[in-house]
C-alpha cells in the first residue's frame, strides 16, 4: 500500500474540469513534484488535499486512513502540512508566534488552564519553544525571531512559512511553489533545504513548483498535469521527453 | 537604550520582560490603591467606571483586536451581566454566586451569538451583532414579569461576607479593580498560550489558520464566549455602580462608546483598552463643561471683539441652543472616531509608544518606523 493515495480525484466548478480524474501516489520518504503550465490544476489538488475545497469525486488516504471526508483541521492534525502559493502568513504578529501556530496540533491544554497559565502549560510553552527554535536553526531563521511579518522582505517570509509547516513535524508536507518570487541563490537554498527535509527530518515532500532545474535538482519523480489531467508519471527526465509534455508546453 | 539579552526560553514567556516593568507597574499599582484616600468622591466615582469600561474594552479586544471579529452588540452582554445580577439578588442569592452566574449565563449567550457569526464577516457580522442587541433590549423592555419593563430595576448596594458595601465606598473601588486586574493578567495569559495564538492566526489569515489545524469555529465561538462572559461580569459591577438600570441605558450608543474605547485605546494591545476607557470616561464632564460653559464664553469673546449687548447675547442663545441639540454627543463620538482612524490608527498606546521611542532613540528617531508596510498584494485568497 502507497503512503500517500489519490484516487479519481476530481473537482469541477459547473462544466470546468479544473482537475479531473486524477490518481497518483506518494510514497513515504519521497520527493514528487507536480508540474504543468497554468491552470493545469496543480494548485486545485493541493487544495483538494488540504480540504479547502470538496472533492466532486474521488477519494483520498493518508498512511492507509481514508481522509477524503476530514474537516481541515483534522488533515494538519494527522500530519500534512502546507505551505501557501500566495504565502498566508499572520502579518502582524511576529515570527516566534507565526512559528508557534505551528505548533498548534500538539498543544494539549485546556482553556482553563491557560487562563491561570499552570505550571503544566508553562512547561508546554516551553517544549514548543525549544522546537521552534530547532527549526529556526534549521532553516538559518536567527535574526529575525522578534520581527514582525508585516516588516520583511518576501524571500523570508518564503522560508518563514516552510518554517511554520516544519515546526508542525509534519509526516507529509506539501509545498505549493517553494521557489516562486526567489532569486537564484535563495532557490539555491530552499532546494538544499528540501533536500534536507528529506534526508535529515524523514518527511514527505509532495510539492507543485514551474522552475524545473528545482524540480530537476531535488524531485525522485514528477508528474505532468494539464487540463487537469496526468500527462506522465516518472523520474524528471521521462517526463519532460515525454511527447505529451513537449506539446503542451510549446503546443503541437 | 536597553538592550534585552535572553538566555532562556522563560524570557519570552514571562509577563514583564525586564525589571523595569515591575517597577513602573509596582508604582502604578500603589498609586491605584491609595487613590482612594487622596481624590474627590467625584474622581473616584469616575475611576471605578474608568475600570469597568476598561474591563469592557479587555473583553472587546479579545473579540475585536484578537481574533478579528467585529461587534457592535457588547451592551446587550452587558445588560445581560447587569439584569442577570438585579434579578438573583431579589431572590437574595449571595453577591459571588450572582456574580458567577452572571459571567457564565452571558457567556453562554455569548457562544450562542458566536454560532451564526461563524459565517458572516466583517460588516455583515457587524449587523448580526447590532439585531442581537437591538432584540436584547427588546426583550429588556417587554418581559415585564422579570426585568420589570421600562420602569428598570433598582439594586441592592453589594453585600460581601455580611458586609455591606456602597457604591461609593473605597471597598467597591477595590472590587472593580480587582475584577479588571484578573480579567487583564487572564487575558494575558491567554495570549501568550496556544489558544491566544490561535485567535491572532484567525484574525490574520483563516485558510492559513485551518490548514495549521486550528479548528477556527470552535475558537471563534469561544472567542465570543469568553468576551461575552468578561462583559458579563463587568455588568454586574456596572449595576450595583448605578444602582438602577433600565433598558433605555444599554442602547446601541454604549456600544458604540465600547468600540470607541478599543479603536481610541489602540487595539494591539490591553493597554490600549484602559487608555481608551480613561478617555470615554473623562470626555463626558468634558462635553458637558463645554455645554455649559462654551456659549458664555464664547458671547464673552464676542464682546471683547467689540460685539454690542445684544448681539452677544444673541450669540449665547444661539451656540446654548446648538450645545444642547439632539444627538450632538453622537456626532462629536462620530468626529472622534474618523480623526482617529485617519491620523492614528493605532490609538493612545500607539501615540505614547512613539513618543517613547522618540525620547529613546533621540536624535535618531524616524517618522516612518510605525507606517505599516504592504510589500505585496495578495491576489488570490482562498475564502
Amino acid at each position: 500500500m502507497s503512503y500517500f493515495r489519490a484516487e479519481n480525484l476530481s473537482l469541477h466548478f459547473g462544466g470546468l474540469k479544473a482537475v479531473d480524474a486524477v490518481s497518483f501516489a506518494v510514497e513515504k520518504g519521497e520527493i514528487l513534484s507536480i508540474i504543468g503550465p497554468n491552470g493545469a490544476g496543480k494548485s486545485s489538488i493541493f487544495n483538494l488535499i488540504s480540504r479547502i475545497y470538496r472533492p466532486t469525486s474521488g477519494r483520498i488516504f493518508f498512511e492507509d486512513q481514508d481522509i477524503t471526508g476530514q474537516p481541515p483541521y483534522d488533515i494538519a492534525r494527522l500530519g500534512i502540512a502546507r505551505t501557501f502559493q500566495n504565502i498566508e502568513l499572520f502579518e502582524n504578529a511576529t515570527v516566534l508566534s507565526n512559528l508557534l501556530v505551528g505548533r498548534h496540533r500538539h498543544s494539549t491544554t485546556q482553556l482553563w488552564q491557560e487562563l491561570l497559565f499552570l505550571p503544566s502549560v508553562r512547561a508546554n510553552e516551553k517544549v514548543h519553544r525549544r522546537r521552534v527554535e530547532q527549526v529556526i536553526e534549521f532553516l538559518d531563521l536567527e535574526p529575525y525571531r522578534d520581527k514582525l511579518i508585516s516588516g520583511l522582505p518576501y524571500g523570508v517570509r518564503k522560508v518563514i512559512e516552510l518554517a511554520r509547516a516544519l515546526c508542525s513535524e509534519p509526516k507529509l508536507i506539501l509545498l505549493d511553489e517553494p521557489s516562486s518570487g526567489l532569486n537564484v541563490e535563495e532557490t539555491d537554498d530552499m532546494s538544499f533545504w528540501i533536500r534536507d527535509m528529506k534526508n535529515e527530518l524523514g518527511v514527505t515532500v509532495l510539492m507543485v513548483e514551474h522552475d524545473m532545474s528545482l524540480v530537476n535538482r531535488v524531485s525522485d519523480r514528477v508528474i505532468a498535469l494539464n487540463y487537469g489531467r496526468v500527462l506522465a508519471m516518472g523520474s524528471p527526465n521521462e517526463v519532460q521527453q515525454h511527447p505529451d509534455v513537449v506539446a503542451a508546453y510549446l503546443g503541437a | 537604550m536597553r538592550f534585552l539579552f535572553k538566555t532562556d526560553y522563560e524570557d519570552d514567556i514571562r509577563l514583564f520582560p525586564h525589571s523595569g516593568y515591575v517597577v513602573s507597574y509596582g508604582i502604578l499599582l500603589a498609586l491605584l490603591l491609595i487613590a482612594p484616600y487622596v481624590l474627590s468622591s467625584y474622581l473616584m466615582s469616575q475611576l471605578v467606571f474608568v475600570c469597568i469600561y476598561a474591563t469592557v474594552g479587555v473583553a472587546l479586544l479579545i473579540l475585536t483586536g484578537f481574533t478579528g471579529q467585529a461587534s457592535l452588540g457588547h451592551a446587550a452582554f452587558l445588560a445581560i451581566g447587569a439584569y442577570t445580577a438585579a434579578y438573583l439578588q431579589k431572590y437574595n442569592v449571595p453577591f459571588p454566586v450572582y456574580f458567577l452566574a452572571a459571567g457564565i449565563l452571558t457567556g453562554c449567550i455569548g457562544a450562542l451569538v458566536g454560532f451564526p457569526a461563524l459565517r458572516l464577516q466583517g460588516i455583515y457580522l457587524v449587523i448580526a451583532t447590532i439585531s442581537f442587541a437591538f432584540i436584547i433590549e427588546e426583550i429588556l423592555a417587554r418581559w415585564e414579569s422579570v426585568t420589570n419593563g421600562n420602569e428598570g430595576m433598582r439594586i441592592k448596594a453589594v453585600s460581601l461576607l455580611g458586609v455591606t458595601v456602597s457604591r461609593d465606598s473605597p471597598t467597591f473601588y477595590f472590587l472593580c479593580l480587582a475584577v479588571l486586574v484578573l480579567t487583564i493578567v487572564g487575558t494575558l495569559n491567554l495570549l501568550r498560550s496556544p489558544t491566544g495564538r490561535a485567535f491572532v492566526a484567525i484574525r490574520d489569515s483563516e485558510t492559513a489558520a485551518r490548514s495549521m489545524g486550528i479548528n477556527v469555529a470552535l475558537y471563534k465561538v469561544k472567542s465570543f464566549a469568553i468576551s461575552a462572559a468578561i462583559t458579563g461580569f463587568a455588568g454586574v459591577l456596572f449595576a450595583h455602580k448605578l444602582s438602577f438600570i433600565s433598558p433605555e441605558m444599554f442602547t446601541l450608543q454604549l456600544s458604540i462608546e465600547f468600540i470607541i474605547v478599543i479603536l481610541i485605546g489602540g487595539t494591539f494591545s490591553l493597554h490600549g483598552a484602559v487608555l481608551g476607557a480613561i478617555f470615554i470616561v473623562m470626555i463626558d464632564p468634558f462635553l458637558t463643561y463645554l455645554k455649559d460653559d462654551m456659549p458664555g464664553i464664547i458671547a464673552g469673546i464676542a464682546a471683547t471683539f467689540g460685539a454690542g449687548m445684544q448681539t452677544a447675547a444673541n450669540i449665547q442663545a444661539k451656540v446654548a441652543a446648538f450645545a444642547s441639540l439632539n444627538g450632538l454627543k453622537g456626532a462629536i463620538y462620530g468626529i472622534i472616531i474618523v480623526l482617529f482612524v485617519l491620523f492614528e490608527p493605532l490609538g493612545l498606546y500607539g501615540r505614547w509608544l512613539k513618543i517613547k521611542l522618540f525620547f529613546q532613540l533621540f536624535p535618531l528617531y524616524k517618522r516612518a518606523t510605525f507606517k505599516r508596510q504592504k510589500i505585496y498584494v495578495k491576489s488570490e485568497r482562498n475564502r
